[in-house]
């Protein structure tokens, strides 16, 4: 399959607010059973063991209405729960055997109570993750939490999910990861040939293929686009931040390309290279990905960092090994982690003179000219500074 | 016993309010409340560490061990809220390059140390030796001290305590907190106070800690009477400042609940309402539980708007903020650090929507209340999130009538006199046909009225 092909079917599975692709899926066999998460990590390793399909859910987008979502949210929050309810409330997520809500944000960890009240027929779990990063306080909280989510879906499942089964597990993500990385590494080094805008819908994919199989389609597009010549334009190398839970829309991901920019790195979909590199096989499968979690994990805003000098080392570093020149600031509306985080990565940045920009959107944001403008400007400034 | 005092007048308010009524306990707390920014300003000449940390969660009695001076941020915003400084502290921060939609508490603590760290008393306040970040249910405050450590450069040490998310505090949970008092929180408080931690110090804490809390809930549960002696609300911001503040463990804190006290059995020997600012209260019209934070900038105008009505406010979720303790959680000076734990998990926005809904019925059962008032924050998704839904659970459950309204907590441009002042009419209207309907005792399986909300707003 060619690149074109690829992505039409990503697009398609990107679109498909009735998650298709996941009906399918449980309807090949009989009792399978589908889990729901919503941004940002959830080690999705446990899911998979139990049997089940884990399924990202990033919000409705800018295709969905949202008409009973609104009627429970007032106007200063975010979009991201009013268009999630709106899926539940409209029998979309009906296919989902459960939900899991991970520790991002208030909003998002109230919406798991709300979720408790109204779909009293679905496994529902808060899921904590630790903000104490020592194997022994954190790590072992953690375990335990893991524990409680492997019991709960051993239940679900009618088996315990064994060690095996979450090693086998665990191999099966590292797979997945290992092309994940691939494909960024690949972008960072030649974004014209895998276009920002392209790569996201490859990733999306991977929220309702199962991990197996969408590994095989990260390595098609991967495969793909190296043999396809596109043309190399002379754009600016940014690296997008801050847009890792309500998830921009697709057009303005391409109007930040179409406007100079190349997109050498971003956070939209973090739970796909969360864990930085591969988490041993051997050993108690949990503890592993504790360690995995606590010690070789992405930094994002929702994490503590236990250091001042931590902060921002990891943006840094993106830059850095992408060879940015600039980072657009790209905040999802009333998003409190973002926006609290971003005056303080603004200040790392300033101080290592790297240019920034900034601004906010929501996920049915139809205005591009607005960030067209802003965004191509910065390009062009950074041009300029570069020449100078 | 009442005694006029003068309000500080507001800089946007165009006309001098009369003098506000205040009860005795209103002016002792006044007084400890003063007298700990004039400990905090005179720290560092008396060779005193200082620490900040924030009201769910605090730990005061473990920081007093230490001998720390106790800044609580919070507190600081809302103080400077109600005498009218905030709102050019918000736009400063947002000026320096803070977002206009995140929380204002923070912009407003960030705006006062960008003018010059005045605190509300005038005094200025020292930067602080330690950040205690007990992280207890709310995420921007964790983000909070971040920012203040890029700033200040101090130590800092969080504990992160788990949300109940299943409605319950697991061993896990708790397990977890402890391990953390103990091997970090405690460590750190000792390497920057340079005091060794003595347990039997905090012990001695813990047994003040619970007397006041006895009275505390006392005070509360007082709102029962009919009349109601004590606004659960209003008033009860009053009652709680200093257990919830730098006092909890403290004797002054325990002879304050005990005058609070006396006070309040005496109005309910004379069949008396409660003391607002505006006076005595004018007659018991309406009983009500209210749901969110109050707004501090125009705290007295709001309050007047339910004194001209005739309504007292019972019971607030928003008193158990620092600590619930009217279902039977009390410090236990036999198992301190264990009790510490239990209290920083089961402060109310660590509570989840099935809790926080069944507390709301449970008030506006045992209450007797007429109805549920929410006042949403702007600032706080942690309370705010999804309190549409409470309002409507809440009808469901009780079919007493629930109203909506928004305000901020700091932000003097996110109160709307006008709109608070007409939606609360309507809604004591309803409450009144209601009455005279003969509804509202329970559901009865008939469709409730409408709940008064804002109009739903497109995104």
């Amino acid at each position: 399959m060619n690149t074109r092909e690829i992505i039409a079917r990503c697009e398609h599975l990107f679109e498909d607010l009735r998650f298709g692709a996941v009906k399918e899926w449980k309807a090949a066999k009989p009792g399978r059973k589908a889990i729901g998460y919503m941004p940002i990590y959830v080690p999705r390793e446990i899911i998979h063991a139990a049997g089940m399909l884990p399924v990202g859910i990033f919000g409705g987008g800018d295709q969905l209405e949202v008409i009973q979502g609104d009627a429970y949210y007032q106007s200063y929050i975010c979009r991201i729960p009013r268009s999630t309810l709106e899926l539940g409330l409209t029998g979309r997520l009906d296919c989902l055997d459960g939900m899991l809500f991970p520790s991002i944000c208030d909003v998002i960890r109230n919406l798991s109570g709300m979720w408790q009240i109204m779909f009293k027929d679905k496994y529902v779990k808060y899921f904590d993750v630790p903000q104490n990063y020592d194997d022994a306080i954190g790590g072992e909280f953690y375990v335990h939490e893991m524990q409680q989510l492997r019991e709960d879906l051993g239940k679900l499942a009618g088996k315990e999910i064994s060690d095996e089964q979450l090693r086998a597990s665990i191999a099966v993500y590292n797979e997945n990861r290992k092309a994940v990385r691939e494909l960024y590494a690949y972008r960072a080094q030649e974004p014209w040939q895998a276009p920002t805008s392209e790569l996201y819908l490859v990733l999306r994919a991977g929220c309702v293929l199962p991990p197996e199989e969408h590994t095989q389609v990260v390595r098609a597009y991967l495969a793909a686009a190296r043999t396809e010549e596109r043309p190399r334009r002379d754009n600016a190398r940014v690296v997008l931040s801050g847009s890792f839970c309500e998830q921009p829309p697709l057009s303005l991901i391409k109007s930040i390309e179409m406007s100079g920019c190349y997109v050498v790195d971003e956070d939209f979909q973090l739970i796909q290279s969360w864990l930085l590199d591969e988490v041993p096989v051997s050993g108690d499968p949990l503890e592993e990905l504790s360690k995995a979690f606590l010690h070789r994990s992405i930094s994002t805003s929702s994490k503590y960092d236990e250091r001042k000098e931590d902060k921002g080392k990891f943006l840094l570093k993106q830059i850095k090994d992408r060879g940015a020149e600039g980072v657009v600031f790209a905040a999802a509306s009333f998003c409190d982690p973002a926006l609290l985080e971003r005056p303080m990565l603004q200040g790392i940045l300033a101080q290592h003179k790297i240019p920034y920009t900034a601004f906010k959107y929501s996920e049915n944001t139809g205005q591009m000219a607005p960030i067209r403008e802003q965004a191509g400007t910065f390009a062009d400034s950074i041009k300029l500074w570069s020449a100078a | 016993m009442s005694t006029p005092i003068q309000i500080v007048p507001g800089t946007s308010t165009p006309k001098k309010p009369p003098p506000a009524q205040k009860e005795d306990s209103m002016l002792l707390q006044k007084e400890l409340i003063n007298g700990n920014y004039h400990e905090l300003a005179t720290a560092r000449e008396m060779n005193r560490k200082v620490s900040a940390t924030f009201v769910p969660g605090n730990l005061n009695e473990l920081l007093m061990c230490f001998d720390f001076a106790r800044s609580l941020p919070e507190t600081n915003a809302l103080q400077n809220g109600m005498r009218k400084k905030s709102g050019k502290m918000i736009m400063d921060a947002e000026r320096d390059g803070h977002s206009e939609d995140v929380c204002t508490y923070v912009k407003a603590d960030l705006g006062m140390m960008l003018q010059g760290q005045v605190g509300p008393t005038g005094e200025a306040l020292p930067t602080p030796d330690v950040l205690l970040l007990s992280y207890t249910g709310c995420f921007t405050f964790m983000k909070w001290f971040e920012l203040i450590r890029q700033k200040y450069d101090c130590e800092t040490v969080m504990l992160h305590v788990p949300y109940q998310g299943d409605g319950r505090i697991s061993k896990n949970m708790r397990d977890y907190v402890l391990k953390q008092l103990k091997e970090k929180v405690i460590p750190t408080l000792e390497k920057v106070s340079g005091v060794k931690f003595d347990i039997d110090r905090l012990r001695q804490y813990m047994k003040e800690s619970v007397k006041a809390e006895e009275d505390l809930v006392w005070t509360l549960q007082s709102a029962k009477h009919k009349p109601s002696p004590i606004d659960g609300y209003f008033g009860a911001v009053y009652y709680i400042g200093p257990i919830f503040t730098a006092f909890r463990g403290t004797p002054e804190a325990t002879k304050f609940y005990s005058v609070l006290r006396k006070e309040i059995e005496q109005r309910i020997r004379e069949g008396k309402g409660p003391v607002t600012p505006e006076g005595e209260h004018p007659g018991e019209k309406y009983r009500l539980v209210v749901e969110g934070p109050p707004n501090w900038t125009s705290f007295r105008e709001f309050w007047k708007m339910f004194y001209d009505e005739g309504a007292v406010v019972v019971a607030s979720t928003y008193a158990k903020v620092g600590g619930v303790y009217d279902f039977g959680f009390r410090h236990d000076p036999d198992h301190p650090l264990e009790s510490l734990a239990e209290y920083c998990l089961g402060c109310y926005t660590n509570l989840n929507f099935p809790q926080r809904i069944d507390m709301i019925c449970k008030y506006l059962d045992e209450y007797q209340a007429d109805g549920l008032l929410i006042n949403s924050i702007k600032s706080c998704n942690s309370f705010s999130a999804g309190q549409l839904l409470i309002l409507r659970e809440v009808e469901r459950r009780t079919g007493k009538p629930a109203a909506f309204i928004e305000s901020d907590l700091v932000d003097p441009r996110y109160f709307s006199a006008a709109n608070i002042k007409n939606r609360l009419e309507s809604y004591f209207q309803m409450v009144k046909q209601k009455r005279a309907a003969g509804m509202g005792a329970k559901p009865a399986g008939h469709a409730p009225m409408p709940p008064i909300v804002p109009a739903p707003t497109a995104h």
